[in-house]
């Protein structure tokens, strides 16, 4: 097992959830020592650690908290807890089973950014999680680790749940500013950047909440320490959700840089019994899909995954065995972004109907051959023209399943049926 | 003619006094006056909101509109909401919701006949590893093949 557990050491432990519990595993410890320190000497230490943002952009975090303005401006610490990267369970987990450890990280990282208030962002459907948050956060109210003047240390922070209402957009960081600021949750145009022009206007530091976890242990053992796992420019560990075909599918944390393929045999116990690995997206709904040869010579870091024209995203892991139906798969993923779509760019809002629209004519049986060049030429025109991502999020998957599929793409138009299943798509779910 | 209960006032206020923008406020709220009105929210409530927040109806009807999790239309006692995004497709989640609605005789989005259930699809809901699954109103039911779920469903009064 290659598991190297910073963050989810002690998740198997019912009392870890509250405050007792996470002391008695050295929660808090990191905090005191935290201020005492300048709050300069926490961004280095955190720049020197190399944690890039473990939501999915992958940014350097210390950088992000480097682009604060110097002056004594008011600023919001966010916490970005939206999860709705189909795929990604992670910080789910986390919020449930150790929600002071993210409160601890978010002290910390406040502290350094210079912020006294703070809010945790959740989406709508996470009903058990806020409810995990509000009771460890009334816990850190009562013992003084919020509040006025933390530990005595003269530093003030104050921290806040906030429940989304189901929108995927809202895991942009300015869509959900927007939605923080009681608007539809639209992106914004960028620049400028939240740290300059956030919540209300003012500067906003958005951190996922894994990344925001991750910042206790970096002050706790050190820059150093923390780089002894995963590789040079993709340093510590990171949790990954693996779903789909495989025996155990869950969340693990392995050090960046594991291979893909060790990740799916060791901890998750492989495929299914008699079936064969076909596909795996890698980061999240979003990434480009890897063929099984491609799955092979991937590991679980930026670089490498970008060399194989994917991303690592928010490590969320979706496995496809050789009984799916890519057309199928493709169907669900174009339907999700044109439900998501926030309206606002004409190229995500139209072509991301278009994208559903041409992809279920054919699953429908209605296609014709050219229709497969179509949706390529319809992607194409999407990627890097709209405010947000999330018209290139829809794009990539387009792409990379027809161009690595084909053959099942113009088997289905030519026979009105699936390649994989023999049947219609009526068939197939009705 | 809708109106908040007394206490449902109470937390509306509240919660226009916790933010430094009242429009903040709009999302909890609307959560609020939704649970009032058995799960659904009218026209009549974003009037009476827009005069308690004192945010114009348009302003607040744009966020409703905006967010799913705002109900436009009534809905059944229990709302089973249905994943069937990619990680649940995989596990069968469209077919799981199919038979809920086969066995509970109603087309998505409709109410029962005693207006007990409303069955949806919804998209991702965070439970990829432990898929399929359903949220019933707050609570999320996961690892469920078709019959586990209509089990659970049917000892729901």
């Amino acid at each position: 097992m290659a598991e190297s557990k910073v963050l989810t050491e002690f998740y198997h432990l019912p009392e870890y959830q509250t405050l007792a519990g996470y002391k008695a595993k050295g929660g808090y410890e990191t905090l005191p020592k935290a201020l005492k320190m300048q709050p300069q000497q926490i961004i280095d230490e955190v720049k020197a650690s190399g944690l890039r943002g473990r939501g999915g952009a992958g940014f350097p975090t210390g950088m992000k908290w480097g682009f604060l303005p110097k002056n004594g401006e008011p600023r919001y610490l966010l916490c970005n807890a939206d999860e709705g990267e189909p795929g990604t369970f992670k910080d789910r987990m986390m919020m449930e089973r150790a929600p002071h450890q993210l409160i601890e990280g978010m002290i910390i990282s406040a502290f350094a950014v210079g912020s006294h208030k703070g809010y945790i962002y959740v989406r709508g459907e996470y009903v058990f999680p806020i409810e995990c948050l509000n009771k460890a956060i009334k816990e850190a109210y009562d013992a003084g680790l919020l509040g006025k003047n933390i530990l005595g240390s003269g530093f003030d922070f104050d921290l806040d749940v906030y429940r989304g209402a189901g929108a995927y957009i809202c895991g942009e960081e300015t869509g959900m500013i927007s939605s923080l600021e009681g608007l539809k949750g639209q992106p914004k145009l960028k620049p400028p950047f939240p740290a300059v022009q956030g919540y209300l206007r003012k500067p906003t530091i958005v951190n996922n909440v894994e990344t925001l976890a991750a910042v206790t242990y970096i002050v706790k053992d050190g820059a150093q320490t923390y780089r002894k796992f995963g590789t040079e420019k993709s340093a510590g560990t990171k949790l990954f959700s693996v779903s789909g075909n495989v025996v155990k599918p869950g969340n693990y944390e392995v050090p960046l840089g594991y291979p893909l393929i060790d990740l799916i045999n060791n901890e998750c116990g492989g495929m299914k019994p008699g079936r064969k690995l076909k596909a795996i997206i890698p980061g999240g709904s979003s990434a480009p899909v890897l063929t099984a040869e491609e799955v092979m010579k991937a590991n679980l870091d930026y670089e490498s995954l970008a060399g194989l024209g994917t991303m690592l995203g928010s490590g969320a892991v979706i496995v496809m065995d050789d009984s799916q139906c890519m057309v199928d798969m493709l169907g669900v993923l174009t339907h999700f972004y044109a439900h998501e779509s926030c309206g606002q760019c004409t190229p995500c809002r139209e072509g991301t109907g278009w994208l559903n629209k041409i992809l279920h004519s054919i699953l429908e049986g209605r296609g014709r051959l050219q229709d497969i060049d179509l949706l390529v030429k319809v992607a194409d025109n999407m990627k890097g023209k709209t405010i947000c991502a999330l018209s290139d999020a829809a794009a990539l998957p387009v792409l990379s399943f027809v161009t690595k599929f084909r053959d099942e793409f113009e088997f289905y138009v030519r026979e009105g049926r699936s390649k994989v299943k023999g049947t219609t798509y009526a068939e197939m779910h009705h | 003619m809708f109106k908040l209960s007394e206490q449902g006032l109470a937390n509306v206020n509240k919660e226009l006094a916790r933010y430094e923008a009242k429009e903040s406020a709009i999302i909890p709220s609307l959560y609020i006056a939704q649970k009032e009105n058995n799960g659904f929210i009218t026209p009549d409530i974003i009037r009476h909101l827009s005069q308690v927040m004192d945010i114009p109806e348009a302003r607040i009807n744009e966020v409703f509109k905006f967010y799913t999790m705002f109900n436009q239309e009534p809905v059944g006692k229990y709302h089973v909401q249905v994943c069937t995004n990619i990680s649940c497709a995989l596990e069968g989640g469209r077919e799981m919701a199919s038979h809920i609605c086969k066995e509970l005789g109603v087309k998505l989005n409709e109410v029962t006949a005693d207006g007990r259930f409303t069955v949806s699809k919804v998209e991702c809901l965070g439970s990829c590893g432990t898929a399929p699954m359903m949220q019933v109103n707050d609570t999320y039911h996961e690892k469920l093949t078709p019959e586990s779920a209509m089990n659970l469903l049917r000892g729901m009064r």
